[in-house]
């Protein structure tokens, strides 16, 4: 089904096309240890999109050169199923997929204790179900879950989201159609640790003035997102307490 | 020197636990003065020091854990033993031969194949290394029987209990013989199939209900009913 | 890949050095090595540029085919930006299919020329639906020694700014070719300016040794009005917001710098 356009992506009174504001996120559920498997999982929605996260580790590294003496290796896959977008995706990864595994991976990286486990594996894999723009920002948000339901220590949980310029206005968190239609898009990623921004990447047309403001927007989102982390991972073992005294 | 969470709360990593002149124990970090979490579980003080109690974690090796593991390669005067940890370990032949190994006289083959499982001790590891095994003492070496239960390393102390308590509890009443491996895994051998039933049933019950208060109680209270039921429907037949 | 192992002594020389506000090679933390540019530099190629930053060295050749249009957007031509991490140019090269390094450049260099929108692809349609040119961009990287995006990204500005294109006419749907060559329309010049992030502090065109200690890298392109068209940022570390709009700022006068040795007058 191809999407028409539509004449105005946010009306007048600066809702858009979804009714959500211009510095809203979209409606998002996150769960924890999904995977029977996995040493850590979690799945995430956000708006349209459905992600898949599991965490494999530490483990030996194989193959063994890739082991680094001083730390592990911290490896990511994101992969798209051939029937998450609207024309069916060759299985095979794509360059864009290299590189969203690669700075997906780099965005995880500074939250991670690698120093503490040289020469092991950490393999996380990141399946989008379905894409709906903003994937990368949400599986950053949803793998650094699955790392801390797999027990690896973390200096803090990695938050992610875009901000992005639609129709000359400055939004958060773009779905498909914005980042297509819109002006600008920029996926960051944060953690509360050093507010350090962690992801940065960006593509389209900003002055340097309203690249400052998409930047805090985007932090601002980010945190909302991290708040609605810690309450999915510590729901997840409330939930064990309370079934047990009832 | 504030401290921001209740004993036993929950805590998730990168959460702030307290500031000042504490002292980071288990699962936590300090920098900048301030004490942060690591890993998802439960705040506890111990005086300054403050620590997180795993709610999930790996199994990391330590020297002097008794470990339970399964033989995944035999190579030449050692054995590569899979203990459920980031690193393999190794077993030296001589170690299991108990003198030096020669390998036109000594069949590794017969003391373990691929595929056995060996309770051993852990004697060294220091993250550079592989740790290192022995099987040079009283009950360690090859497992030939029982039932293998695999649970969460985390919740080993439970498993144990108070001063043994729930372990002391849970041989009493099922009549088992078991073994638990600091990596996780619990040997658990009685004299019949039901009372080793029984025991991993149990074992079960306490990994998944591990961090809730009341515990030894009801696992009791599990046993006893089930034992009652096993033997109300034996009667029966 | 080999993970490259750095001497310790000499990671705290580098670090040492940046936190005065110097470096080992002698320049100041916001400026580049010498550059050098050549453009034409390949007869078969439509166009193309040799850059030498320090000993960095890249060159870019285009090439110019008839193709199909993506079904997306039948009436734009394409442009395809790849790059090669050629074996002779680094030890730690290896032949083989393009590791992520590899497609993590071609694709920052060509998201600057393609969201500074520097080639009119719509121009670059022959038969809406049918046939387009297709602009080829291939990065060949013959000597690393760090900061392969920014030389990648000028010697990319620099060959587009050389193509020619051949003269042709469309007479029932086929292409006719004409004597004569016109130079492919670019509308906009987007300059790459990388930071490295070495003990806190932003450094502009890391070099090879400072790559292999810095914590993080961040790429910024600004176009020919000074916006922002694209960014990256690579590394296993972070930036914190202070130290990203303070970079932005520096990459658009950098950027201005650099523009003027790709285009006179």
């Amino acid at each position: 089904m191809a999407q028409k356009k539509p004449e105005k992506l946010i009306d007048e009174k600066d809702v858009r096309l979804d009714g959500r504001g211009l510095k809203e996120l979209r409606p998002m559920k996150i769960e924890v240890g999904v995977l029977g498997n996995a040493d850590g999982s979690a799945y995430i929605e956000q708006g349209k999109n459905k992600i898949l996260a599991a965490v494999y580790g530490p483990k030996e590294a194989h193959p063994k050169h890739l082991a680094i003496p001083d730390r592990a290796l911290l490896r990511c896959r994101y992969h798209m199923a051939p029937f998450s977008v609207e024309e069916r995706k060759s299985p095979a990864p794509s360059r864009r997929e290299v590189e969203l595994s690669k700075v997906i991976r780099e965005a995880l990286e500074p939250a991670v204790f690698v120093e503490y486990y040289p020469r092991t594996s950490i393999d996380t894999f990141v399946e989008v179900l379905q894409a709906d723009g903003g994937t990368r920002c949400a599986a950053i948000t949803v793998a650094s879950l699955a790392l801390a339901d797999a027990g690896i220590p973390m200096r803090g949980l990695v938050a992610a989201c875009a901000a992005g310029k639609v129709e000359g206005r400055l939004v958060l968190d773009l779905d498909d159609i914005e980042d297509k239609e819109g002006e600008a898009d920029l996926p960051l990623a944060w953690m509360s640790h050093s507010n350090a921004i962690t992801l940065l990447q960006m593509d389209g047309s900003l002055t340097l003035d309203e690249f400052g403001q998409a930047v805090n927007m985007a932090v601002e989102g980010c945190k909302q997102i991290h708040g609605l982390q810690k309450e999915t991972l510590k729901a997840k073992y409330v939930a064990v307490k309370e079934e047990v005294e009832e | 020197m504030p401290a921001f969470y209740e004993r036993r709360e929950i805590v998730t990593p990168g959460d702030l636990l307290a500031e000042d002149n504490y002292v980071a124990g288990d699962n936590t970090y300090k920098e900048d003065g301030k004490i942060y979490a690591t890993r998802v579980g439960l705040v506890g003080y111990d005086d300054r020091k403050v620590f997180v109690v795993a709610l999930k974690a790996f199994y990391v090796p330590f020297i002097g854990d008794m470990v339970i593991g399964k033989v995944v390669e035999v190579g030449l005067g050692s054995w590569i033993i899979d203990i459920n940890a980031p690193y393999p370990a190794v077993l030296r032949a001589s170690d299991a031969f108990n003198r030096p190994f020669k390998p036109q006289r000594d069949d590794m083959l017969q003391i373990l194949d691929v595929g056995d499982l060996v309770m051993a001790k852990i004697i060294a590891y220091d993250r550079t290394r592989a740790p290192l095994l022995t099987v040079r003492e009283p009950e360690l070496g090859k497992v030939e029987r029982g039932q293998i239960v695999e649970i969460t390393p985390t919740k080993i102390p439970r498993v144990i209990g108070r001063k043994g308590s729930m372990i002391t509890m849970l041989k009493q009443r099922t009549n088992c013989q078991i073994t638990v491996g600091q990596n996780g895994v619990i040997l658990v051998s009685g004299r019949s199939p039901e009372d080793e039933q029984l025991a991993v049933m149990a074992i079960r019950k306490i990994d998944e209900e591990a961090h809730t208060s009341g515990l030894t109680d009801r696992v009791t209270q599990m046993v006893r009913s089930e034992k009652r039921g096993v033997e109300h429907g034996s009667k029966e037949t | 890949m080999k993970y490259p192992i750095m001497i310790r002594v000499k990671q705290k020389q580098i670090a040492q050095l940046v936190s005065l506000g110097k470096r080992l090679d002698g320049r100041g933390l916001n400026d580049y090595r010498g550059i050098q540019l050549e453009v034409g530099v390949v007869g078969r190629a439509e166009g193309s540029a040799r850059v030498r930053l320090g000993k960095t060295e890249v060159l870019v050749g285009t090439k110019i085919e008839l193709g199909e249009p993506f079904p997306d957007v039948p009436n734009q031509g394409v442009l395809t930006v790849n790059a090669e991490l050629v074996p002779l140019a680094s030890p730690t090269f290896e032949p083989g299919p393009p590791r992520e390094d590899a497609i993590e450049l071609a694709r920052v260099v060509d998201r600057g020329v393609r969201e500074s929108k520097a080639i009119a692809l719509e121009e670059l349609c022959v038969e809406p639906g049918k046939k387009v040119f297709i602009v080829f961009v291939d990065v060949y990287v013959l000597n690393h020694d760090g900061n392969l995006i920014d030389a990648s990204a000028l010697a990319a500005l620099a060959a587009l700014l050389n193509t020619k294109m051949f003269n042709y006419e469309v007479k029932e749907g086929k292409i006719e070719v004409k004597p004569g060559y016109k130079p492919l329309s670019v509308k906009n010049y987007p300059i790459a300016v990388t930071f490295a992030q070495i003990d806190d502090k932003l450094v502009v065109d890391p070099w090879l040794e400072e790559e292999q200690v810095m914590d993080a890298r961040i790429t910024i392109t600004t176009d020919k009005d000074g916006k922002i068209c694209a960014l990256q940022k690579g590394g296993y570390g972070y930036f914190t917001t202070q130290q990203v709009l303070e970079a932005a700022k520096i990459a658009k006068e950098k950027a201005e710098e650099l523009r003027k040795l790709v285009v006179k007058g």
